[in-house]
């Protein structure tokens, strides 16, 4: 009568394989059972059971051996394919990094396997993070686990970039998984799949190793059940790396230690400028749901105001795509992954078609916006511009949190929608992060967690944001309304 | 006669403006942003970190002594130090530069302005100076090189230089002339080795010019500049600004138009060809770097910097004059390069600890020796005073025998002479020939008393009004003595029994 084990999320896991009530080697073999069987997700660009398994027997050995484990001893997770993994393929979903095997492991990850995690292989994602459905993936789009129902079959987003992450987590594939949240990358995949996620503080983890999309607001951070798991691996992620000068050399707290739903003396700020329209009635209906079960969990509500709420999207698309350009233009077929060389071309060629057949549409889209506001006599009506509107979309916030301990705002206007339906518009596609972005611009603390189903079925996701360095709060903030919504909705298996 | 330099056209005379952008590698043992060696010569790609090869998810972490070269450099020139600065990347294509960007500071650089006082002639003590305007100093990371002949249809890389840390120091257009744009270059590199910033090796290019230069007629406007870069030695330098004022000339005479652009100076065929339009010039995209914090030096930092500053050349020239008495042009000479103070100064210090006298009393001839008699012998030798086969406290050990009279200023020559081929002392070599100086006035007196009884005819001559003989006289009785008498004694006594 085995129990299954992929029912289970990191503290079940890591409690139960510290108990000795299951070995990490069983519960590896569960997960890559899982992984196996669910291909037609996509979740996966490479699955690693053996580099799993072996990481799962020294768990176990270290047990045996009655070692001290780390906090994440035996618990396997995906990693978003963005993080680059020593001896294991890193592509970040593009052609123009095929075949490139890092050297190094980033700093997150080995953090990960430091704290006795098992990699079961590299997560699809939207190509180097840019793309909120994991439809520009040059792997193929992720399918989401979650399907409308009722004879309507249409394949759904998994949202993104994190959409391998989140298809996997919330199919039961792993327990958790990495993501990485630039403009929502972490929190709109985990409302539109049923999980939470998390995207701490800028700074709070190391960016080393990480296949840059925007520098200055790429954030790693945890994609799992629940908040308690998310505390945990946030735990495990987070701390100063003297490689990466905007990492913040702070000690890391016990999130996990410090977890609590009570409200009481807390103040919850509720954004006026968030009630946007073409937001659907069903996330304005889980707005209110959410402030009455913060109200009962102590909270008192507060009305206020983020001013500039509805630049921050227009200058998330000047910054991010700025940076970008600049990012990528180190993938150049010189030096590693993809290299195109034309009959009888020269350098400047051999340039163009690398990078011309290496990467995708939307990708190329971001280098050529980026190009464009950063060029001589653009430069200040964009990106100055949106430099400045940066400042006070960080000005607002600290504002606000005079007034509040945390923000609740919905974490996407919408709930998934179909693979295609917003692939030919970018600009649509672009607003389903405009509640996410404003704390990526500011480099706050947020998460997202689950609070129930629309009319479709789909799951729903609140958002808590918190004050620079104040995990602790949004964290507090998710347990109480998961302790509350009840979440428990799965998507029925079809894979 | 005005000094002042002009083109001669054949509608007049042009004036020449000159603004000069030199790029310093920092000495420094790791590179900019990553801790790859960054030694000079090591096999291609044997200096290349993740961070280098710009590997993805790489990130730049800032080497501090960098920047600390660069705030020293600027209090050697009397910049104004900037506490806060910060870096941009400069976007660009090309194979020698593995990001794409280059990592610079163009909209807030470590150092704004200074000057640097310039002395047109080294030569002539009376020379006119002239102060140049120093407009900043920007740290940025060098780029690979790349390899032409290594293959027949492809080109290879090298990124052992890329990532080195540079200063680009950016004169105002101050120079009017080849000359002072020499002398510019000339005492830049002096402060910079003085400092220990840079070593101005501009064979092994860490040091470089890009040469701005344009050119007007008296009283006009400015014309319009080209810019020549890569220029690696001071003599290409003058000669760029020679030609490159010619060409402008002669284009506008013949009713043509200077164009802004990049030009390359080939010094086979003296000439410079454009290298770019600024129509086809890159749009660089700067922006600021956000991989990286800006730059925040606080009051300790910029403290110890200065006080880690060496004494620089100016006031050591000034020092030299006045406290040691040395001629404004020894003291000039002496001061130009950190090097040769360096010795002199050990030199100096070294014979006042042998013989008890003092630096002033001693100055002088330290001078005269280092500057005629060690120069002339690392000249025949054709090495420079770093390989110098004596060192300054070798060559104190020789000064001092003669200030005290062991030896004579003749024999010491001599002395020198074996010293640089047997690499010996000075004492061992007096000791073991013999060469010690004769004080001895009974020796000497009985020596002059034989030349004196052998050379009658002579001694009439003398007594009868031919003084010149003296001359004779000395010779003769040094020769006797093997060259050894003192001959301050000598000459007292031939002209006490001479005049007798």
């Amino acid at each position: 009568m085995m129990r299954d084990l992929t029912e289970l999320g990191i503290a079940a896991i890591r409690d139960g394989v510290a108990a000795g009530e299951f070995t990490a080697v069983e519960v590896t073999e569960a997960f890559n059972a899982n992984v196996a069987a669910a291909r037609a997700l996509n979740a996966f660009i490479v699955e690693t059971p053996e580099i799993a398994l072996d990481m799962a027997k020294a768990v176990d050995a270290d047990r045996a051996a009655g070692k001290e484990l780390g906090k994440m001893a035996g618990v396997p997770i995906g990693m978003k394919d963005l993080f680059c993994t020593e001896g294991t393929q890193t592509t970040a979903a593009s052609t123009i990094l095929s075949g490139f095997v890092p050297h190094y492991e980033s700093t997150v990850s080995a953090n990960l396997w430091k704290a006795g995690a098992a990699m079961l292989g590299k997560l699809n994602l939207d190509q180097f993070a840019m793309g909120s459905s994991n439809e520009t993936s040059a792997f193929g789009n992720v399918i989401s686990p979650w399907r409308i129902g009722g004879g309507n079959d249409a394949p759904l987003a998994p949202g993104g970039s994190s959409g391998g992450s989140s298809s996997a987590v919330s199919a039961r594939l792993c327990p958790a998984a990495t993501g990485t949240d630039t403009g929502g990358s972490i929190r709109q995949p985990a409302a539109f799949t049923g999980i939470t996620g998390v995207k701490p503080t800028y700074g709070r983890c190391s960016r080393w190793g990480v296949v840059a999309f925007a520098s200055s607001l790429d954030q790693a951070g945890p994609m799992a059940h629940d908040v308690r798991d998310c505390a945990i691996m946030l735990g495990s992620m987070a701390g100063f790396d003297p490689k990466d000068t905007t990492s913040l050399d702070l000690p890391v707290p016990d999130w996990e230690a410090a977890l609590s739903s009570d409200m009481r003396g807390k103040k919850v700020g509720i954004p006026r400028e968030y009630r946007m329209d073409g937001t659907d009635q069903d996330i304005l209906e889980s707005w209110d749901k959410g402030i009455a079960w913060l109200k009962d969990a102590g909270a008192q509500i507060i009305d206020i105001s983020l001013p500039h709420t509805q630049y921050a999207l227009p200058a998330y698309y000047i910054i991010a795509p700025a940076e970008a350009s600049s990012n990528l233009s180190r993938y150049d077929g010189v030096r590693y992954g993809m290299r195109e060389v034309p009959e009888g071309a020269n350098l400047q060629d051999m340039y163009a078609a690398t990078r011309s057949a290496g990467f995708g549409p939307e990708v190329k889209r971001r280098i050529m916006i980026g190009t464009y506001v950063l060029s001589a006599g653009f430069y200040d009506a964009y990106y100055t511009q949106a430099q400045k509107v940066r400042t006070l979309i960080s000005q607002d916030f600290e504002a606000a949190f005079q007034k509040c301990d945390v923000i609740l705002a919905p974490t996407t206007p919408t709930a998934s929608f179909s693979l295609g339906d917003k692939s030919k518009d970018p600009l649509a596609m672009y607003l389903n992060d405009v509640f996410a972005v404003p704390a990526s611009m500011a480099g706050l603390p947020a998460l997202s967690v689950p609070c129930g189903l629309n009319k479709d079925g789909l799951p729903l996701g609140l958002q808590i944001i918190g004050n620079m360095l104040d995990e602790q709060s949004v964290l507090n903030a998710g347990l109480a309304i998961e302790e509350r919504a009840g979440f428990t909705a799965r998507p029925d298996k079809w894979w | 006669m005005s000094n002042k330099y002009t083109v001669q056209g054949a509608s007049g005379e042009f004036e020449v403006i000159i603004g000069l952008e030199v790029h310093a590698q920092i000495s420094t043992q790791s590179k900019l942003f990553s801790g790859s060696s960054t030694e000079f010569g090591a096999q291609p790609n044997s200096q290349v970190s993740l961070i280098d090869a710009a590997m993805p998810g790489m990130l730049p972490v800032p080497n501090m002594e960098c920047m600390r070269q660069a705030v020293r450099t600027g209090m050697a020139l009397g910049a104004q130090i900037n506490k806060y600065s910060r870096f941009d990347r400069k976007n660009y294509f090309y194979a020698d530069l593995p990001q794409g960007y280059q990592i610079s500071q163009l909209y807030h650089p470590i150092v704004g302005e200074g000057e640097i006082e310039v002395t047109l002639d080294e030569k002539d003590p009376d020379s006119a100076t002239k102060r140049i305007g120093v407009e900043r100093i920007h740290v940025e990371q060098d780029a690979g090189k790349l390899m032409h002949d290594q293959h027949p249809t492809s080109s290879y890389v090298d990124l052992n230089r890329c990532g080195v840390a540079l200063m680009e120091i950016v004169s105002k257009p101050d120079m009017t002339s080849p000359r002072e744009a020499g002398a510019y270059v000339k005492k830049l590199r002096s402060i910079l080795r003085y400092v220990g910033s840079c070593d101005g090796n501009m064979e092994q290019g860490s040091m470089r010019a890009d040469v701005n230069v344009s050119v007007r007629r008296a009283g006009e406007e400015l014309g319009t500049r080209t810019e020549t870069k890569n220029v690696n030695s001071i003599r290409f330098l003058m000669q760029v600004v020679e030609i490159e004022a010619r060409r402008q000339v002669d284009l506008i005479e013949d009713g043509g138009t200077v164009i802004q652009e990049t030009r390359l100076f080939d010094p086979n065929r003296m000439e410079t060809r454009s290298m770019r339009s600024k129509e086809d010039a890159h749009d660089y995209r700067y922006f600021p770097d956000p991989d990286l914090l800006p730059v925040e030096l606080d009051d300790a930092f910029l403290e110890e910097c200065k006080q880690s500053l060496p004494e620089l050349p100016d006031e050591k020239r000034v020092r030299y004059e006045n406290e040691l008495g040395l001629t404004a042009y020894n003291a000039a000479v002496l001061t130009a390069e950190s090097e040769t103070s360096f010795w002199f100064e050990e030199l100096l210090a070294q014979s006042v600890e042998r013989t008890g006298k003092s630096d002033k009393d001693l100055a002088k001839q330290c001078a005269n020796w280092l500057l005629s008699e060690l120069f002339g012998a690392l000249n025949k030798l054709g090495v420079t005073l770093e390989e110098s086969p004596v060192s300054p406290s070798q060559g104190a050990e020789l000064l001092s025998l003669v200030a005290d009279g062991t030896i004579s200023g003749k024999i010491a020559k001599d002395v020198f002479e074996i010293m640089l081929e047997t690499k010996q002392g000075a004492e061992q070599i007096v000791e073991e020939k013999g060469l010690k100086q004769v004080s001895d006035t009974g020796a000497i007196e009985a020596a002059i008393n034989d030349i004196i009884a052998a050379n009658e005819d002579k001694v009439a001559q003398y007594r009868g009004g031919n003084a010149r003989l003296l001359g004779f006289f000395v010779g003769q009785t040094m020769k006797a003595m093997q060259g050894k008498a003192n001959p301050q004694i000598v000459n007292e006594i031939l002209k006490k029994k001479l005049d007798s």
